[in-house]
Formats: structure tokens, C-alpha cells, sequence
């Protein structure tokens, strides 16, 4: 067996393992330190010794570094008699688990992750790393920060845990639905940046995009009756299925309107539709209501064909549940397809009037491409090359440069 | 992510084992398929009805015979699969290695070519 083997091993254990450790210890900082401490001793004895049965290896491995760090915490000397006492805890490496109880294990580590004491940034190391698995180099890659960036936030958060003394648990039912909101918003955040990454030289980074999938998928099977949990699944499955024809073979983005819809991914298309079915049994709500736009824009054959109508009542619908510029902004594109750039306009400068996005480069976009359409050519060009030097990513950042000079 | 098939390929001895422990087999298989659920990676699973029942299509005259059978040749038949969403050929792999499975049964693993790919750039 090697790295690759223990790597697969972990990306399907790790969460249990860590989940069922932090209910073992109560100590979820030092859970995660015995399962990465297991792993990594798995990667040197594998390739020489593969086990039967990998998963309780690990289980196993983890539980004895868990249990040597809290010997060697004298202070905590009454607690390990307490622990090596406890049944449940070789039970349950024996492979006699409840499952039940692991379920629930691996989502309250879901909402530890993304507790609200601690930053976005740290929510979004956190999941990636004790719910998905991902190393501190690969969360590094996914969001171009510098690896000790990411251990530093990742320990922080660790310390954060347990100076709030954030219990092991999943919140009072009460308050879950509540705290869902701030997991599906952590979940949408590592999606965003995997769709269109923020800076940097990649329109998309697919594997970060997928990362969220997969764990979005996960919280649709613990919580399958939230529908807001399917309704970002839907959206993500939906967005996740223009990939392959939003970027041409050099990596430059392609616009919906030139887009090769045959090399959409249809498998993906079938799936945002079924969660969006599941989603929209008590009215959508804001996630909801975004899938179902992608879901308008995934089902139609041309731009042109498109139900802008029905796009322009679902933005109208997001505005009033969720409000933002960017609701607003988008709806003004949708505007402009059913009623001409004049009426998209007015929303836009409403938004410039009210100064609710400042500093986007998706405003003068935007209103770049309305004056072009009203042929209005030196304003038009004028905001597009705001809209350049606004934008981060290299890669919009010259199709916009392109659509600036071709109005000159 | 990458998508995968797992092929089921049974013997005649371990589809009559399965058969004769279905319900055994059945829950053991729901529990699987719950599992890839909760790791985020299921994308379909089916299982095919007896070879007895199916035709073959034969190509290799002038026009296509069809035919119901043979099966006898073969002995290993594909009786269903499971489709995954994983991040690699090993994931893959690991997953193949947890189905519940009769004994003398095979599976195979394969990869599942997306939009414009060809078998070559596999390689």
C-alpha cells in the first residue's frame, strides 16, 4: 500500500475517525492531532506491513496517540483512569459502532467547524481539514495562502474551540437550524472559490469546487430533511455542470453565450435536478431559489431560448428573502434579456447611486456590456477598463481588457 | 474528482451464493450504499436482472444478429454496478474493497470518460 492507499483510506475515514475520538476525549483539538499523528504513521508502516483492515488501524493508531497525549498530561491524569476504564472506547474500535451515534458524531463536527466564534477563514480551514480531510498543503493550494498561514489558523482555531469551551454536541434543536445556516454558507464560501477562484491565474479550481460537493453531499444525507441543505447541493451540482465548457483549452474563461452547452455535464444537470425537487417541497429559499436559476439556465438549448422571464421572477423572489447588490446586479443582466439594456441600466445606477458595491469590478462589467448594447462605445469601453483594474483574477481580467479594446 | 465504475462480475456458483442469502445481501448492500451516500460520493447504483433474461447483439456479420445468448462461454457475467464521484483511482479502490460481494465474485474498477475525453488520454 501506498501514499496514494493511505490517502483514500483517510479522505473516506477521517471525519469518523476524528469525530468519534473528540466524543472519546472530549477534546477536539487533540483529536485531531492523534488522527493526523495516526496517518502519519500509517504512511511509513503501510507500504511494509499493509493492514487488514485499514480503517481500524487507523481508529486503533489514533486512539493510543490520543490516549498518550492525555498520559502525558498530568493534569488530566483522572481523566485517562476514566478513559482506559470506559468500555465504549474499545467497542467501538472493535468495529461494534453504532452508526446512528457516528452520524451524528461526524455533523457535530460539522458545526464545530463552523462555530460562530471563530473567523471565516477559520471555518472554512477547519472543514476542510477535519470534515473533508485535506492537508494543511492542499488547503494552502486551494486558497493561495502560504501553508504556515493555514496551521497557524487552523491551530488558532483549534485553541478558539476550547477556550469557548464549545461543547461536543449538535446544537439544541433549536438553535441547529439556526447554526445551519452558518455550515451552508461555509460549504457555499469553498464552493465560490472553487467556481470562480477570487485572484490568481485559474478561472476555476474544479478539485476545491468538488471538495464542497462531496461535503454538501454528506450534510444532505445527515440532514435530509433541511431544504436549504438541497437547495445549495442542487446549486452547486448545477454550477459544478458548466465546468467543463467555462474555460477553453488555454484556460481562458468562455461566456455563457459561446459556451458549447453539449459539453455540459448531463450526469450532474440530473442530479441538480433531483436535489432541487427534494429542496422545493415547503418554497424555496435562498439557495433554493439560486438552483433553481441554474437549473433554468441548465435545462435551456441557447441564451436566446432561455426562460429570462421566469430567470427575472426568481431574482425578484432572492431579493426579497435575501437581499443584496448582487441579487440586484444580476437580476439587471436578467432585466436586460426581457426588457432591453435601458430598464438593466437604471437598476444598475441605482446601485452606483446608492453605493452598495463599492469596489466591485462587477458593476462597471455590467454596465459596460449595457452601454455596448446601447451602443453608447466610449462609456462602454470606459467602464470595462475600470471593471479590468477593479478585477482580480488574470483571467477575467484580460477578457474584459479584450471586450475594451474591441470598442475603440 | 473523477467518476468511476464498479463493475459486478459474478460466477454462476456466487449469483446462486447471493441468491440463497438475499436478504442477508440486500441490507448488507443498503448499508454500503448509505455509506457512499454519507461520504458524498454515490452517484448510481443498479443491478442488472438474470443473463438468462437478455439478448445479445452480434456484430460480427454483415448485419447485427440478435440472439439470446450465448452466456455459456462466459463465465464471468456483469450483474450491476455502482457509479462514484471520488478524487482518485485508489478511492476508488477502497470503496471497490468494501462492497459486500459473494465470494468468487469480481469486481472491476474503471474510470468513466468525461465530456470530449478519449480512451487515450487515459493512458
Amino acid at each position: 500500500m501506498g501514499t496514494a492507499d493511505v490517502e483514500a483510506v483517510w479522505r473516506i475515514e477521517s471525519a469518523r475517525i476524528v469525530a468519534a475520538l473528540t466524543r472519546f476525549t472530549g477534546d477536539f483539538g487533540l483529536a485531531e492531532d492523534a488522527a493526523q499523528e495516526a496517518v502519519a504513521e500509517a504512511l511509513v508502516s503501510w507500504p511494509l506491513d499493509p493492514p487488514a483492515n485499514p480503517a481500524g488501524w487507523l481508529m486503533a493508531t489514533a486512539r493510543r496517540r490520543a490516549i498518550d497525549a492525555i498520559r502525558r498530561r498530568a493534569a488530566l491524569r483522572d481523566r485517562y483512569a476514566l478513559l482506559a476504564a470506559d468500555p465504549t472506547v474499545d467497542s467501538a474500535v472493535d468495529g461494534d459502532v453504532d452508526p446512528d451515534r457516528i452520524d451524528d458524531d461526524v455533523l457535530a463536527l460539522m458545526f464545530i467547524s463552523c462555530h460562530p466564534v471563530l473567523s471565516p477563514e477559520a471555518r472554512v480551514a477547519l472543514t476542510l481539514r477535519v470534515v473533508a480531510g485535506l492537508s494543511s498543503e492542499e488547503i494552502a493550494r486551494a486558497f493561495l495562502v502560504p501553508v504556515p498561514t493555514v496551521q497557524a489558523r487552523i491551530t488558532r482555531a483549534k485553541k478558539t474551540i476550547a477556550a469557548a469551551g464549545v461543547p461536543f454536541e449538535l446544537p439544541p434543536a433549536g438553535e441547529r437550524r439556526e447554526r445551519l445556516g452558518g455550515v451552508l454558507s461555509v460549504l457555499y464560501v469553498i464552493f465560490t472559490e472553487g467556481s470562480t477562484a477570487t485572484s490568481g491565474d485559474r478561472l476555476v479550481r474544479p478539485d476545491v469546487a468538488y471538495e464542497a460537493i462531496r461535503l454538501t453531499r454528506t450534510l444532505a444525507a445527515l440532514q435530509p430533511d433541511e431544504p436549504e441543505v438541497h437547495g445549495l447541493l442542487a446549486l452547486c451540482e448545477l454550477t459544478a455542470a458548466r465546468f467543463p465548457a467555462r474555460t477553453g483549452r488555454d484556460g481562458s474563461p468562455v461566456m455563457l453565450e459561446d459556451q458549447d452547452r453539449r459539453r455540459w455535464d448531463f450526469s450532474a444537470i440530473r442530479r441538480g435536478l433531483d436535489a432541487l425537487a427534494r429542496a422545493s417541497t415547503r418554497g424555496l429559499g435562498p439557495y433554493g431559489l439560486q438552483a433553481a436559476i441554474a437549473a433554468t439556465h441548465a435545462t435551456a438549448p441557447s441564451v436566446e431560448a432561455t426562460d429570462w422571464d421566469r430567470i427575472v421572477v426568481l431574482y425578484e423572489a432572492l431579493g426579497r428573502v435575501a437581499p443584496s447588490p448582487v441579487v440586484e446586479l444580476n437580476r439587471a443582466v436578467a432585466v436586460a434579456m426581457t426588457s432591453g439594456p435601458a430598464r438593466a441600466l437604471a437598476i444598475v445606477d441605482e446601485l452606483i447611486a446608492s453605493n452598495r458595491l463599492p469596489g466591485s469590478h462587477l458593476v462597471p462589467t455590467v454596465r459596460g456590456e449595457l452601454l455596448a448594447r446601447l451602443g453608447r462605445r466610449s462609456e462602454a469601453r470606459a467602464e470595462l477598463e475600470l471593471a479590468a483594474r477593479l478585477c482580480a483574477n488574470e483571467r477575467e481580467r484580460s477578457v474584459l481588457l479584450r471586450k475594451a479594446a474591441a470598442l475603440s | 474528482m473523477a467518476q468511476y465504475m464498479l463493475i459486478m462480475r459474478g460466477t454462476d456458483e456466487s449469483n446462486a451464493a447471493m441468491m440463497a442469502n438475499i436478504d442477508e445481501m440486500m441490507a448488507t448492500s443498503r448499508q454500503f450504499i448509505d455509506d457512499l451516500f454519507k461520504a458524498g460520493v454515490f452517484v448510481a447504483a443498479e443491478g442488472l436482472d438474470d443473463a438468462a433474461q437478455g439478448v445479445v447483439v452480434d456484430f460480427s456479420g454483415e448485419a447485427p444478429v440478435v440472439t439470446d445468448g450465448p452466456y455459456g462461454e462466459t463465465k464471468e457475467l456483469f450483474g450491476g454496478y455502482f457509479m462514484l464521484d471520488v478524487a482518485s483511482k485508489e478511492e476508488a479502490v477502497e470503496w471497490a474493497r468494501r462492497v459486500p460481494a459473494a465470494p468468487g465474485s469480481k469486481i472491476e474498477v474503471r474510470r468513466v470518460l468525461g465530456g470530449d475525453e478519449t480512451p487515450e488520454s487515459d493512458a
